[in-house]
């Protein structure tokens, strides 16, 4: 009996956070079907505040935006990560503690010190034109750190010798990094990818600093969310985000359990 | 005779170059500023300027404040869970922590609106409990992932052998399984104040200007021009404060503790 | 080798030369000297972390010597990086591409390998060869041929990870001797693999090698395994080759006590050499084959545990009376473990002893192998012959008298070992002889020489002889000590 209520009381208590969880999401997607000013009016049901993100050209220039900066920051920074990684997994002593050093900056850094960095580097260097190159450069560099954390341990899985191996049958440096190496990594490398393109998207001090004219998801919502009086319009636009990253991730889950269990049915 | 000319080192070299100029000349030029007066010669006058007001002072330990019960609160709230999750029972499938973990992948800014509109409905009118329930929402999950991740590869055989030596479930629990899962709990409390005690977004959303951080002061200093070097030392501050922290952190949990990032081991 | 002679005489496809390696001051590789001809089946044998691998990895280009030379087809490819050496690799654990299908990884390197297409000449009239690459029929024509002779014809198709692991084994080595290489290196390519397995690789293997006729270097730590498969066997020991000989050779001839030890079972001893064929250990007194040792020279000696006979207590046809500690059926034979006089032998016999028996151990001469313990220098026990010469090995020495010995004297004459000059033309010696046997002490060949009066002449030098070269030897006068002998030993 006192088993049976403590196991009750463990599963209602993880039920309770998971409703305080997804509760606030919920109520944002409920109320993005009325269009009354007010929170918590009801004013009938209605698809219109979905009808404005679609027709709100500052909304979806800023989406534009983002998935553009996302997609090619996160793409750069999965090349860049995983040629990097691959370098950093051989090295030794020394020079490895300072690679590591570097990688790890930036994951621990306070985004502000970041973004103002960034800020202040991009004054000095003048010849860099605030905007959409001084956005790509610091999204890569904040994102890179992640892909190469999620490659070096995938590295550190494979057997030695392959890339020597390659060498070995006469692929020079680069064909046996393309040929050999790098179809071990790709699993780490889309797992990289999606990270660098979700910090990307979820960036909003780093980009704040230095996006100049170019509007992202984030900078738009801050500037909205910090004026009195929020639009309602914001209610679909982010019930929309939400389920898009829900149904992504899912997706993404859903892909990769199967392959899981492809690889394993393969080696039994 | 022609050397090997080509390492496969060499592929860092690349980021050695570019991260020293992207990630270090970045931080090196903010002390520069930090430094410097508006005419580029050496001073101290920006840290004068912090260290001789006290509001400012107030507003640093007020984020440090703020950070820290933020912390304390997911700590509590996510022990439990990781516990709970990572126990055989209840861990079937991993499907309850990947729902958990889930809104770690949404755009922090949707989720600090999200939990305004909830804290707007029911009425909730203290700004500071505001700013920390908003933190504990947002940064719940990122003290639940290394939690959970060190309990539930935690070797079995270790709290079936304390069991096993006459320790009752408390007792395993108080000195086998929490003393075992230290360097998770580390990370957590990392993955968790280090953001909150720099950031500003929540609180300019959530706040008011009785819940100013030391970010929403770094923020404001940048607005204009004259503020930068100010502002460079208040970062320069914040740097430190990080330095300082992750250095008693590595200490505590024996260099384990590591603020692993949003948790790509979910996917 | 200056001398031109030797080249054609032996046919060297590898020469390493004074090859050093060193790992963030840690010296793996210590000034390796090592020739190894075409055809031959050559093993590196030693313990794990003696520089075997890295010796291996070094050849196949892997690794940079940190100084001398690695000379292959007398062309110094030190410098030339792994893809442009026409050397291929069976790894440890295959390295198989785990993305690549059976047929796919072994066509790896024929898909990126250039081959000469006769020339052509271009517009300013010069000639210059043109390469190609191998068709699609070629290449499935060699993949099948190389899987065929690995026993794995219709495998092509399959998945590598879906392979047992003698399987894998079987497509790393037709992944590498497709692209048919002048040597073919394998590193304990059956570590992984189970005992019977293990044992059906090894006649596998080395019938490939009798019928392919390519160089094979072998990297192994299990003696057995270098004992049944080689030409020749390199024992290596903290990054110095401790011997280099055929399998027989090591086995009963083992240079020290390291390599005695590391291969097979031996009891290993020290004693002295009160004379010439005679040996005294555990208390008493045997004949054995080895002579030219200082008078009481201590020693060390090697017994292998099938060389030492047992009989019954009280027989009298053993040397050594002993008791049985032990006794171990091992298939075809009894091991026991004797003690014999305070000293415990390992002793292989087919009839066994009860253990608390007395039994009777004899050894044959043989049966011991002595051993130097670690030589300083030669020293002979000779007379005076003149002003200022010596007798030494049959030869008269100048050396620099100038405690003014008189002629006939009996006198101790020391020879460092790198004093000594061996010369490739015999008449320009003092005196002859012929290379016995080379031994590799990292810094310098350490080489025997047999003077023509039978004695045994060590010499270290930086040149590579080949076993039975008909040498002159030369020694400066300065570098010979020559002591006068007292009374009480000149009349020994």
């Amino acid at each position: 009996m006192n088993r049976r209520l403590k196991k009750a009381l463990a599963l209602s208590f993880v039920w309770l956070m998971l409703a305080i969880t997804y509760v606030p999401i919920l109520v944002l997607f409920v109320y993005s079907f009325t269009g009354a000013k007010v929170l918590g009016v009801w004013s009938g049901f209605t698809l219109e505040l979905y009808a404005k993100v679609f027709t709100d050209s500052q909304i979806m220039e800023a989406v534009r935006n983002s998935l553009i900066l996302a997609g090619s920051a996160a793409l750069i920074s999965t090349v860049f990560g995983t040629v990097s990684a691959i370098g950093i997994f051989y090295l030794r002593t020394w020079k490895r503690k300072c690679l590591d050093f570097l990688t790890q900056i930036t994951m621990i850094n306070a985004e502000i010190v970041t973004g103002i960095a960034f800020l202040l580097l991009f004054v000095m260097l003048k010849f860099i034109p605030t905007g959409w190159p001084t956005l790509i450069i610091a999204h890569v560099f904040i994102t890179v750190p992640y892909v190469i954390m999620s490659v070096l341990p995938r590295l550190g899985q494979l057997n030695p010798n392959l890339y020597e191996a390659g060498l070995d049958l006469g692929a020079g440096p680069l064909k046996a990094l393309v040929k050999v190496l790098i179809p071990q990594l790709i699993p780490a490398m889309i797992s990289g990818f999606a990270l660098a393109f979700t910090l990307s998207l979820d960036d909003f001090v780093v980009t704040k600093f230095i996006n100049g004219n170019v509007s992202t998801i984030s900078t738009y919502l801050y500037n909205k969310l910090t004026k009195k009086g929020v639009q309602p319009v914001l209610r679909a636009l982010s019930s929309l985000i939400f389920f898009a990253v829900l149904i992504i991730l899912i997706v993404i889950n859903v892909v990769s359990a199967r392959r899981a269990r492809n690889a394993q049915k393969k080696a039994n | 005779m022609r050397r090997i000319s080509f390492k496969r080192t060499y592929f860092a070299m690349p980021y050695a170059v570019l991260g020293v100029l992207f990630v270090i000349v970045p931080l090196g030029i903010m002390v520069f500023y930090a430094f410097t007066g508006t005419d580029n010669s050496f001073t101290f006058s920006n840290f004068v300027n912090f260290f001789s007001k006290p509001a400012m002072i107030k507003v640093l330990f007020r984020s440090l404040g703020v950070a820290a019960i933020t912390t304390v609160v997911c700590l509590l709230l996510a022990y439990p869970i990781a516990l709970i999750l990572s126990s055989s029972k209840f861990n079937k499938s991993a499907i309850l922590i990947l729902m958990f973990v889930l809104p770690m992948w949404i755009n922090s800014l949707l989720r600090t609106y999200a939990i305004k509109i909830v804290l707007d409905l029911i009425g909730l009118k203290n700004a500071y409990a505001a700013v920390v329930i908003g933190m504990v929402y947002d940064f719940f999950p990122f003290m639940l992932l290394p939690l959970y991740t060190i309990l539930v590869n935690m070797d079995y055989s270790l709290t079936e052998a304390a069991t096993d030596l006459g320790s009752g479930s408390a007792g395993t629990f108080f000195r086998v399984k929490l003393p075992l899962s230290l360097p998770g709990i580390m990370s957590g409390i990392l993955m968790v104040f280090m953001p909150t005690v720099s950031t500003f977004a929540i609180s300019d959303i959530l706040g008011d200007t009785s819940t100013y951080m030391f970010g929403n002061i770094i923020n404001q200093w940048f607005g204009t021009q004259a503020g930068w070097h100010i502002g460079s030392a208040y970062s320069f501050i914040l740097l430190v404060l990080i330095a300082v922290t992750m250095f008693i952190a590595n200490k505590l949990s024996g260099g384990k503790a590591q603020p692993t990032g949003a948790g790509g081991n979910v996917l | 080798m200056e001398n031109g002679k030797l080249h054609e005489k032996f046919d060297k496809i590898i020469e390493i030369r004074g090859v050093s390696k060193v790992f963030d001051g840690i010296t793996v590789v210590d000034n390796m000297n090592l020739s190894i001809k075409r055809g031959e089946f050559v093993t590196l044998l030693g313990p794990s972390g003696c520089g075997k691998t890295t010796l291996l990895r070094m050849i196949a280009g892997f690794e940079t010597p940190t100084s001398g030379q690695i000379i292959l087809e007398r062309q110094d490819v030190t410098g030339i990086p792994p893809h442009k050496r026409p050397i291929n690799t069976v790894f440890q654990k295959y390295a198989l591409f785990p993305h690549l299908n059976v047929f796919n990884n072994v066509a790896f390197g024929l898909k990126i390998k250039q081959i000469p297409a006769g020339t052509s000449v271009d517009k300013k009239g010069r000639t210059k060869e043109v390469f190609r690459k191998y068709t699609k029929a070629e290449i499935k024509e060699k993949v099948e041929r190389a899987l065929a002779l690995v026993n794995l014809a219709d495998y092509g198709h399959r998945d590598v990870n879906s392979l047992s692991g003698g399987q894998q084994q079987r497509v790393a080595i037709a992944r590498a001797l497709v692209l048919e290489p002048k040597v073919l290196l394998l590193d304990e390519p059956l570590g992984a693999l189970d005992l019977k397995m293990r044992k059906d690789m090894q006649a596998e293997l080395k019938a490939m090698h009798r019928n392919l006729g390519i160089t094979f270097v072998y990297v192994t730590h299990d003696q057995e395994e270098a004992l049944t498969m080689s030409d020749n066997i390199a024992v290596i020991k903290d990054g110095v080759i401790q011997q280099y000989g055929t399998p027989k050779k090591i086995y009963d001839e083992p240079a020290n006590a390291f390599v005695a030890d590391f291969i097979g079972e031996s009891n290993i001893l020290s004693g002295t050499m009160p004379e010439d064929f005679r040996v005294v250990f555990c208390g008493e007194s045997f004949k054995c084959l080895d002579k030219g040792f200082a008078r009481n020279e201590k020693v060390d000696l090697v017994v292998r545990p099938e060389d030492i006979d047992v009989y019954k207590g009280g027989s009298g046809k053993g040397q050594l009376t002993g008791k049985v500690l032990s006794s171990v059926f091992k298939g075809t034979y009894y091991e026991m473990n004797i003690e014999a006089n305070g000293y415990e032998f390992t002793v292989q016999n087919t009839d066994e002893f009860a253990v608390g028996r007395t039994v009777e151990l004899g050894i044959e001469p043989d049966g011991i192998h002595i051993m130097k313990k670690l030589r300083t220098a030669n020293e002979y026990i000779t007379e005076v012959t003149g002003e200022n010469t010596v007798a030494i090995c049959g030869g008269d020495f100048e050396f620099i008298n100038s405690s003014g010995l008189e002629k006939g004297t009996r006198v101790k004459a020391v020879v460092p070992f790198d004093a000594v000059e061996l010369t490739d033309d015999e008449s320009d010696g003092v005196i002859g002889g012929n290379i016995a046997q080379s031994l590799y002490k990292g810094a310098y060949y350490q080489v025997q020489v047999y003077t023509d009066d039978d004695n045994d002449f060590f010499v270290d030098t930086a040149d590579e002889w080949d076993n039975d070269d008909r040498v002159g030897i030369r020694i400066p006068p300065e570098r010979i000590t020559v002591t006068a002998m007292e009374e009480d030993d000149a009349q020994d």
